[in-house]
């Protein structure tokens, strides 16, 4: 094939993949958008197959086979409620892959050629290596505190911003050593090795609920370094395809910060510095007043009174995986005549759009998944709200406590609903580590137990009342 | 000065930026995640570097590391794009009957 050939097969691809992104803007047109972009990859990597470049096909099949078949083995496996991490192991080895291929064509050159790299190349090899090695072990990290291999607590030590700092500079050294001379490839093992610690040093800090930006953050990376590896190679498919996500990522990014109402610096170093003032927290953190508990039989009365009901979904739903459970609840209102939405924050759960998912997957009909723009006007008129594994992004602190570390943070207005259920385990406070003042509420009714059993319990009553 | 080709590199990479800024605002919240899985299959475009790197018969190093990239970037793709199809095919209307 020639090259002419090979580039106009790049830019089909490039084309198809724009086309593909542009059907998810509706979850009608959105499967076949997917499909569409699957075949612009497919004609990009056939188109360079063919490529005389390309000689042996042994190593391609070998590297190919082994991750073709761990990919269909993980995306048929992978449960719906693990898919935070899922996306975390996609973004690191994204990254990793362009940092790999930007390397190989480094050694391919230096070594094999004896060719120096000129012009922006030695620039972008840079970029691509310290921006995908990054995305690779600061991935790895987000995966562990995901899966709770390791604490989802933000892990700070003395003088961990020199440290920081150090390996900052560090890595600023070799990458202008390297851009000036290329040919040093210790230069090059020494810049991956401290990249790839750096990406650990920059995820362990943040906590577990700061999650939905670390992600999206990461995605961004994958794709700026599938863009610098196409600067590498001048190659424009790897270009366009890196900003398409690269651009994703970003707005993702500032969805997710603005949900939450910080800035993108308090979420990534937020917590250097918060360490002294971790006891403090308690101290506004008493409780306003006394708890109503329940019993699921007691909901069971209002809930069958009434004509509709709101449901509040957050992480705790997932780990609970009482998705399936509060499909069922929801069917056995909607027989009953109540009218059921569900109410869903952006930064629900542990990635952007999590719950839609997990709804989704227990077959709610996504009409009844309501934007929390939407449906916080519904609450004054809605007789439930049914408060379930959600806690930080219901806290009216929000918007009345000037001092609360939450202040200013959008959230849904369920204390304005006429009655207000909480499901929840114990007391103990969200992520936040601040008291929620929707608890201590006149018209809020805690059910304490696991978000599964109260919400199957529920739902039995219901069905006898 | 930066040569030509950069340039011509650079032009494309901001308008591909200004044109994945206007069609990823167009996509809703419902569809973020399969939005970021989908979005991760197409990085994983860097597959078509680490073919050439795989099999251009360089030196073993430069074989080896286009072998690795190979599979994390098949990986990414096959499985980015399968997971996505998944997820997309559970988000369903209500029924009107």
């Amino acid at each position: 094939m020639t090259n002419t050939l090979v580039q106009l097969a790049y830019l089909a691809a490039a084309v198809l993949f724009i086309l593909g992104l542009r059907m998810l803007s509706s979850p009608r047109s959105a499967p076949r958008g997917n499909q569409i972009a699957a075949v612009g990859m497919a004609i990009a990597v056939v188109a360079t197959l063919l490529e005389s470049e390309v000689v042996d096909y042994r190593w391609i099949a070998l590297g190919a086979v082994l991750g073709a078949g761990a990919g269909v083995v993980a995306a048929m496996r992978i449960a719906m409620t693990a898919m935070p991490q899922m996306v975390a192991l996609l973004n690191g080895l994204g990254g990793a892959a362009s940092a790999l291929v930007a390397g190989a064509d480094l050694i391919a050159n230096v070594v094999d050629r004896g060719v120096t790299p000129t012009g922006i190349v030695p620039t972008a090899i840079v970029l691509s290596v310290l921006i995908g090695s990054i995305t690779l072990t600061g991935s790895l990290i987000a995966f562990a505190k995901l899966q709770e291999v390791m604490t989802t607590a933000p892990i700070t030590y003395p003088g961990q911003q020199i440290v920081n700092a150090l390996i900052g500079i560090g890595v600023v050294t070799l990458g202008v050593m390297i851009a000036l001379d290329p040919t040093q490839l210790a230069l090059f093992w020494a810049l991956m090795a401290i990249s790839l610690l750096l990406g650990v040093l920059l995820v362990i800090p943040i906590g577990g609920a700061d999650m939905p930006v670390v992600i999206s953050l990461l995605n961004s990376y994958s794709g700026l370094a599938a863009c610098a590896t196409g600067f590498v190679l001048d190659n424009s498919a790897l270009v366009v395809s890196g900003a398409l996500v690269g651009a994703s990522g970003i707005i993702l990014t500032k969805i997710m910060c603005d949900a939450m109402n910080r800035s993108l610096t308090n979420v990534l170093f937020g917590a250097f510095g918060a360490a002294p003032e971790a006891g403090s927290a308690g101290a506004d953190g008493q409780p306003q007043g006394n708890v109503k508990a329940y019993t699921p039989e007691d909901a069971a009365v209002i809930f069958s009174n009434a004509r509709s009901v709101i449901i509040v979904p957050g992480y705790g739903m997932a780990v609970a995986q009482a998705q399936h459970a509060v499909r069922e609840l929801m069917d056995t209102l909607v027989e009953k005549g109540v009218e059921v939405n569900f109410a869903i924050h952006p930064v629900a759960g542990r990635m952007p759009g999590h719950m839609n998912v997990l709804l989704a997957e227990a077959d709610v009909p996504y009409d009844n998944l309501v934007e929390m723009d939407d449906i916080n006007p519904q609450f004054p008129e809605t007789d439930v709200a049914l408060v379930l594994g959600a806690n930080d992004v219901v806290n009216p602190s929000a918007r009345t406590e000037k001092g609360s570390p939450i202040y200013g943070m959008p959230i849904l207005d369920v204390d304005r609903a006429q009655h207000v259920f909480v499901i929840k385990r114990s007391m103990n406070p969200g992520f936040a580590g601040i008291q929620n003042p929707l608890f201590f509420n006149e018209n809020t009714m805690m059910i304490f137990g696991d978000a599964k059993k109260v919400v199957i319990a529920i739902g039995e009553a219901v069905r006898k009342y | 000065m930066l040569e030509v080709e950069a340039v011509a590199a650079l032009t494309i990479l901001i308008l591909a930026f200004f044109v994945g800024f206007e069609v990823i605002s167009k996509v809703p919240p419902l569809l973020h995640t399969p939005l970021m899985s989908g979005s991760n299959a197409i990085s994983g475009i860097s597959i078509v570097g680490a073919i050439l790197a795989a099999g251009s018969e360089h030196g073993l190093v430069a074989t080896l590391l286009g072998v690795v990239a190979t599979a994390f970037a098949m990986f990414n793709v096959v499985g980015g794009f399968l997971v996505t199809d998944r997820m997309l095919g559970m988000f369903k209307q209500k029924d009107r009957k």
